[in-house]
């Protein structure tokens, strides 16, 4: 176990394109980092740099409180699962896990034992004299895990390691990864596209866009308090709903409704961007006559999703969409027309110009 | 159907000459057969004998396989090595390299004979099995970088960046990752190497004056003579210079079977 720290990490190329700006995190011994982002924001090249398969143009890391920028990756203290898995070929599920641990000079009766054991544990034991193209890709996945586990090493890295299976393997690999993290301890750090896995394993989530750290946080805070657009709409599905409004005093004025300003909020100029959850607006069915009350908005049913447990219904506000998320049980029609009310403490509000969160 | 009667007669059409040269060597004479049956119609071992009683046939067959083999080994050593280099590392010259490689391979190795011949004299290595050696193996190195790059250039990085995090250097990376990995690529080219320099007659018989020097292709031509060929000596040798590359094509066949990599990375 080894706290890992990025002190003002940077990746350019040699055409001038930085890949990574400016990156600083300190990362607790035993924590679970996730870089989550879209493709091409900088979270594998980071991922990359911490393995040591990258170089470092400029800045600092350490581990366990060294600077290992010129270290090489096999005497950082680093495990690695590979997107694609990465798993030797031409060598048996025993040979694959072995593999680093011979080459570390492992006694052979301790390289049994670990390799045992890994496969004990990831459910490998029968399967361990079978080579990767005689197995499901979810295998290959649990031996990637465990070429990692048998290292003990104090830091693991983790790319994309779920991306190359199906919905329904993901969604049990993604226990397994967390029950084995809570078991070794290790140091994690996990890059990800997908913003479930983010939330579900993260003690800590990095959103990163265009190389740049966007925000830092459990994931729940990055829900509940995003500090600009960007990181408003990555995280839940479906997406925040973003509606433009204008303010007037104390209220925010948009297509067809008001809403009630929060108490002390700050905004640069008249016009702003509003965002709202889709859970926190609530299904009126019964739209009052006349003018709408403060916080409640108008809206025209489009599509009507049933999911079982809850229903989308995706609607027209004026004319922006706007999605809400409602009881499995509601019973509306397109066309429909409705109220949604949404409470003025779940009214996000940002700053149209700089996209950045306000108050 | 059709398929099979395009492919019957081109069978047979390519077999022809083979059979025929079967037919002489197990003839008990010398002259050549003049009917169009190209199929054996007596069996005797006469050309054989007497190819084998030949005091120096022992030594050009072993010269031939010293030449053959030891070609074989230096040209996929440094074939692999160099093909390694042009496929992951990044240097200055290196497209220039392998343009020069290709370039090398449009001049029809003919034309070299002379400059080679020249060369050779000035080391002193006419009539020396080293300089056969060095003559094929450069000649059959640059097809076989191409060959081998080509092979080296599809497997997947993400395996060698795997093995850098288990802890491997350099040299057990390509040792024990890369090496493993292209046996289909490299059998291919040993292969190539091996028959290039077994069946190379032009160069052998320009350098190798000496009988005790020449390999076998120079064995077998010398018994077409400008008044008399003996037809069944040269049928028999001809066949003793395919059997070894015909061995070594079957000894071969399973890893010239490729895909070894599936299953490596999700496929």
């Amino acid at each position: 176990m080894a706290h890992v720290e990025l002190f003002h990490i940077a990746k350019r190329y040699e055409n001038g394109f930085e890949a990574v700006s400016e990156v600083t995190l300190f990362i607790e011994r035993g924590e679970f980092i996730v870089l989550v982002g879209p493709s091409g924001c900088g979270k594998t090249t980071t991922l990359r740099m911490i393995a040591g398969l990258e170089s470092i143009s400029s800045g600092e890391l350490r581990m366990a409180g060294k600077r290992v920028n010129e270290v090489p990756p096999r005497e950082r203290d680093v495990a690695m699962v590979f997107q694609s898995y990465a798993l030797y070929p031409h060598m048996t599920v025993r040979e694959n896990m072995a593999f680093g641990l011979q080459l570390r000079k492992v006694p052979e009766p301790e390289i049994r034992k670990r390799v045992d054991a890994a496969a004990q544990s990831l459910g490998l034991t029968e399967l361990l004299d079978r080579r990767p193209k005689e197995m499901s890709g979810g295998q290959r996945q649990r031996v990637a895990m465990g070429r990692a586990i048998v290292r003990q090493a104090g830091i693991f890295l983790f790319d994309e390691p779920l991306s190359n299976l199906d919905a329904k393997l993901r969604g049990q690999m993604r226990i397994e990864v967390s029950r084995l993290h809570r078991a070794q301890g290790a140091t994690s750090i996990y890059v990800t596209h997908d913003q479930v896995e983010a939330m579900t394993l993260a003690d800590r989530i990095v959103l990163m866009k265009q190389g740049r750290v966007q925000q830092i946080g459990a994931p729940l805070d990055l829900y509940d308090r995003p500090v600009n657009l960007f990181v408003a709409t990555f995280l839940g599905s479906p997406p925040m709903n973003i509606l433009s409004a204008e303010r007037v005093g104390e209220q925010l004025v948009g297509e067809g409704f008001r809403l009630a300003a929060r108490a002390g909020l700050q905004t640069p100029g008249a016009s702003v961007r509003l965002g709202v959850r889709p859970e926190h607006l609530v299904v009126e069915t019964k739209r009052p006559e006349g003018e709408l009350p403060v916080g409640w908005l108008p809206a025209v049913v489009d599509v009507v999703e049933p999911l079982g447990a809850e229903t989308h219904l995706i609607c027209r506000v004026g004319t922006q969409s706007v999605t809400a998320r409602a009881d499995g049980a509601v019973f509306v029609r397109p066309g429909e027309s409705l109220a949604l009310r949404v409470a003025p403490e779940h009214v996000h509000v940002f700053d149209p110009e700089t996209e950045v969160r306000c108050g | 159907m059709l398929r099979h009667l395009f492919l019957i007669p081109f069978c047979l059409a390519t077999l022809f000459p083979a059979l025929w040269v079967v037919k002489m060597a197990f003839r008990a004479e010398q002259a050549f057969a003049t009917d169009l049956n190209p199929l054996p119609v007596e069996f005797s071992l006469q050309n054989f004998e007497t190819l084998m009683s030949d005091p120096l046939f022992g030594r050009q067959l072993l010269n031939s396989l010293l030449v053959a083999t030891l070609t074989t080994l230096l040209g996929v050593f440094l074939a692999c090595t160099a093909a390694y280099a042009f496929s992951r590392f990044r240097f200055p010259g290196r497209r220039a390299g392998l343009m020069f490689l290709l370039v090398t391979q449009m001049f029809p190795g003919t034309m070299m004979t002379i400059p080679l011949y020249s060369l050779m004299e000035s080391l002193g290595l006419l009539n020396q099995m080293a300089g056969l050696i060095l003559v094929y193996s450069t000649t059959a190195i640059p097809f076989c970088i191409y060959m081998l790059k080509g092979y080296f250039d599809t497997i997947p990085r993400e395996l060698e960046e795997s093995a850098i995090m288990d802890g491997a250097g350099p040299f057990t990376l390509f040792w024990r990752i890369i090496l493993p990995l292209s046996r289909p690529a490299i059998a291919v080219t040993a292969l190539f190497s091996f028959m290039t320099a077994w069946n190379e007659y032009i160069l052998a018989a320009t350098f190798m004056s000496d009988e005790r020097a020449y390999t076998l292709p120079v064995k077998v031509q010398s018994f077409v003579g400008d008044y008399t060929t003996e037809w069944g000596h040269f049928a028999a040798g001809a066949l003793i210079v395919s059997v070894p590359v015909m061995a070594l094509f079957f000894a071969l066949q399973k890893h010239l079977v490729g895909g070894l990599t599936a299953g490596s990375v999700k496929g």
